[in-house]
């Protein structure tokens, strides 16, 4: 058991699966002698060698459409797209085939490939450096999306992300690379696909969320603790397939239900949330249930108190979290 | 072992140069059949009156599903009609059982080369149960045949997006030391799309073992090969990437076989990817769904039909003795009753049910898994 970041524990991640299957390689953009400009992919160049760690030009139709040939082809390849927000000429290959590879041939050929997303906000990366993409992906059948948000979640589900026989979108959020640290046990493990965790256990109401906002999350129920408001917190981990099964017993149990997340609200995972509560559990709610999100602009300002005013933060959540707790 | 047919006998549509490499322009890169010769074995008459049976085949079958969506039997059909003899004369270079094909929708002559039968190219066409691609959850030609019987695929209509993929497969196959070619199909209208420029600069970088091989029949739907591209021949376009671009006559069988052929000599040599470009004509409409008669002009197919490949190889196998009348009455009535048989099979077959509807959207037993 070691002490470590969200970053170290996807480099280890990323070294032991490369150690164990030799069909493992990763391509990406300045992910060899830069090391990722993030460091994730830091030492593999060197251990790994130049054919099992491509450095690719700035093309990330490329990177999306060479992972997966090379998927279909016997390999698993990890791509790192550099930052979400430069995602998008390679959702052609993602969205449009690698999502329908399996289903389109009816099982011939299949896509084992990941596709290594950092993400997310707070980290004044302005308008082109911040964006929170996941529910473009979350939305397409074929697809699993997967967002972490300790070090433990990220080392077991990356290797999982990785052992899977379909594609896996892995969104990474940039902020909580470095500013969350957490034990991770040594050596191999995996954490399973679509299943939650409930990183808090509550009786009063339930708040679901994942990602850097799940940080929040906690810290604002430890504030509402002192309270005598005992809240529940659900870190959803994966985004499709949704355990929305963990989500309805909460709420079966708290009959308040509450979403968080940094993505903009609407068409958010926390409407596709709200509606399987109302389906599914409408009878033991108490409140109506409630969204805390991103705020309707295009993308996240680059000056702090701008940034700020974007972000949901953990005093945001808790004021929320009272007003259901109240209601 | 002698020449038989060489790229010249057959008239050209225009004075293209078969064969002609143009990265001779650039010294850095030459194929390697240019410098010491070497190439694809020469064919026989033999061969190419096989070429021909297929190819005779392909048009009586290309012929028909056409009739059958004018009588609205087949939804959809894009032709192959202009494009056989580039077809055949590519297949004829490369080895099936070994090599990976990513087509596109264009391909009914390829497919036949590649051991699909008739019946089975029908069913897709009419949407029917036992189709060998997909199914038939997808449009005619899409899927993916069997890996342990041909290594053929095309995931979707969306042009261009089988050329990364088939970047990606080419470097699975050189990471695992595999001799293997990906060729990878495409028109003129896939040429313009951002997709070809990253797959062609990957692969020539890391010299994988791919030949990119456009079938330019001058039209994407209706825009004019003057409004996709400001230069003379797509192949040209090989030089920038540091790769040999060659440019053929696509109604030369001979002359495409030699052109891939050499193509695939480079490929499976380690020397990396070739662009080949065979000009041919699309002698119907973009597809059934489509009317050429809004922006083609008359006089634009005028004289090519003359020189449709079929009737001109027919012409040369007369010409050596490998064809006579009742050969040609028996390869060509042979085509038909091959082809009304499969008719009548693909119109019993029924359509597939939606008992496995949910199936393959993701791993069985797998999160997510509907099934």
């Amino acid at each position: 058991m070691a002490e470590m970041t969200v970053l170290e524990a996807v480099r280890e991640a990323l070294r032991e699966e490369m150690e164990r299957d030799s069909t493992v390689f990763m391509l990406g953009e300045d992910i060899g002698a830069r090391g990722g400009v993030f460091l994730a992919t830091e030492g593999l160049l060197e251990q790994f060698g130049p054919e099992r760690v491509i450095d690719t030009p700035l093309a990330e139709a490329a990177i999306g459409g060479i992972a997966l040939g090379a998927a279909v082809n016997g390999m698993r390849p990890v791509a790192e797209i550099e930052f979400g927000d430069f995602i998008w000429p390679a959702v052609n290959q993602i969205i449009g085939e690698a999502a329908r590879v399996r289903y389109g041939t009816q099982g011939r050929r299949t896509a084992p490939l990941v596709l290594r997303v950092p993400y997310g906000g707070g980290v004044r990366g302005g308008l082109f450096h911040s964006q929170s993409i996941e529910v473009a992906f979350s939305h397409q059948p074929g697809l699993k999306v997967v967002a972490p948000a300790t070090p433990y979640d990220a080392k077991g589900l990356l290797k999982s992300a990785i052992r899977d026989d379909d594609p896996v979108i892995f969104f990474e959020h940039k902020r909580t690379y470095r500013l969350v640290k957490g034990d991770v046990p040594d050596g191999d493990y995996t954490i399973p696909i679509g299943k939650a965790d409930v990183k808090r256990t509550g009786s009063d109401l339930t708040v679901v969320s994942y990602g850097l906002v799940l940080h929040y999350c906690l810290e604002a129920a430890t504030t509402l603790a002192e309270e005598g408001i005992d809240v529940e917190v659900i870190d959803l981990r994966t985004l499709r397939p949704l355990d929305t099964d963990t989500v309805l017993e909460s709420v079966r149990k708290t009959s308040k239900a509450m979403v968080v997340h940094e993505d903009t609200k609407a068409g958010g995972i926390g409407g596709e949330i709200a509606a399987v509560i109302a389906e599914e559990v409408f009878e033991d709610l108490d409140a109506p249930v409630k969204r805390v999100a991103g705020p309707e602009v295009p993308a996240m300002p680059f000056s702090p108190l701008l940034e700020a005013e974007f972000m949901p933060s953990a005093e945001k959540i808790a004021t929320a979290m009272r007003e259901l707790a109240a209601y | 072992m002698r020449i038989l047919h060489s790229g010249s006998q057959i008239g050209l549509v225009r004075p293209y140069n078969c064969g002609h490499m143009l990265s001779e322009q650039s010294s850095s890169t030459k194929p390697g059949h240019t410098e010491n010769g070497a190439g694809p074995p020469p064919l026989t008459d033999a061969d190419l009156l096989e070429m021909y049976r297929t190819m005779v085949l392909s048009r009586t079958l290309d012929q028909r599903i056409w009739q059958m969506n004018r009588q609205g039997r087949a939804a959809i059909v894009a032709s192959a009609q202009g494009h056989e003899a580039a077809q055949i004369g590519a297949v004829r270079a490369l080895d099936p059982e070994r090599d990976r094909f990513y087509i596109y929708y264009r391909e009914l002559t390829t497919m036949l080369a590649l051991g699909i039968t008739p019946l089975e190219l029908l069913l897709g066409f009419l949407a029917k149960e036992g189709e060998p691609l997909s199914g038939a959850r997808q449009f005619p030609l899409h899927g993916a045949i069997d890996r342990d019987r041909r290594d053929i695929v095309s995931f979707s209509n969306v042009v261009a997006t089988q050329l990364p993929q088939a970047v990606g497969v080419a470097l699975a196959d050189k990471m695992r030391g595999e001799k293997r070619v990906t060729m990878a199909y495409f028109g003129d209208g896939a040429s313009s799309m951002g997709e070809t420029h990253e797959a062609m600069n990957f692969a020539s970088i890391h010299r994988l073992p791919v030949i990119f091989f456009c079938e330019n029949n001058k039209y994407a739907i209706s825009v004019p090969i003057s409004q996709q591209m400001n230069i003379e021949s797509i192949a040209t376009r090989a030089s920038a990437y540091g790769m040999p671009g060659i440019e053929v006559n696509g109604f030369d069988p001979v002359a495409v076989y030699e052109a891939v052929g050499a193509a695939a000599d480079r490929a499976r040599s380690g020397q990396g990817p070739t662009l080949v470009e065979a000009v041919v004509e699309r002698f119907l409409p973009h597809t059934s769904d489509d009317d050429d008669t809004r922006y083609r002009p008359p006089e634009d197919l005028e004289g090519i039909r003359d020189l449709d490949p079929i009737p001109a190889t027919e012409k040369i196998l007369r010409a050596s003795g490998a064809l006579y009348d009742a050969l040609d009455e028996e390869i060509k009535s042979s085509a038909q009753k091959i082809v009304n048989q499969a008719t009548e099979d693909a119109e019993n077959a029924p359509f597939p049910e939606p008992h496995d509807f949910y199936e393959q959207v993701y791993a069985p037993g797998s999160p997510g898994d509907l099934s």
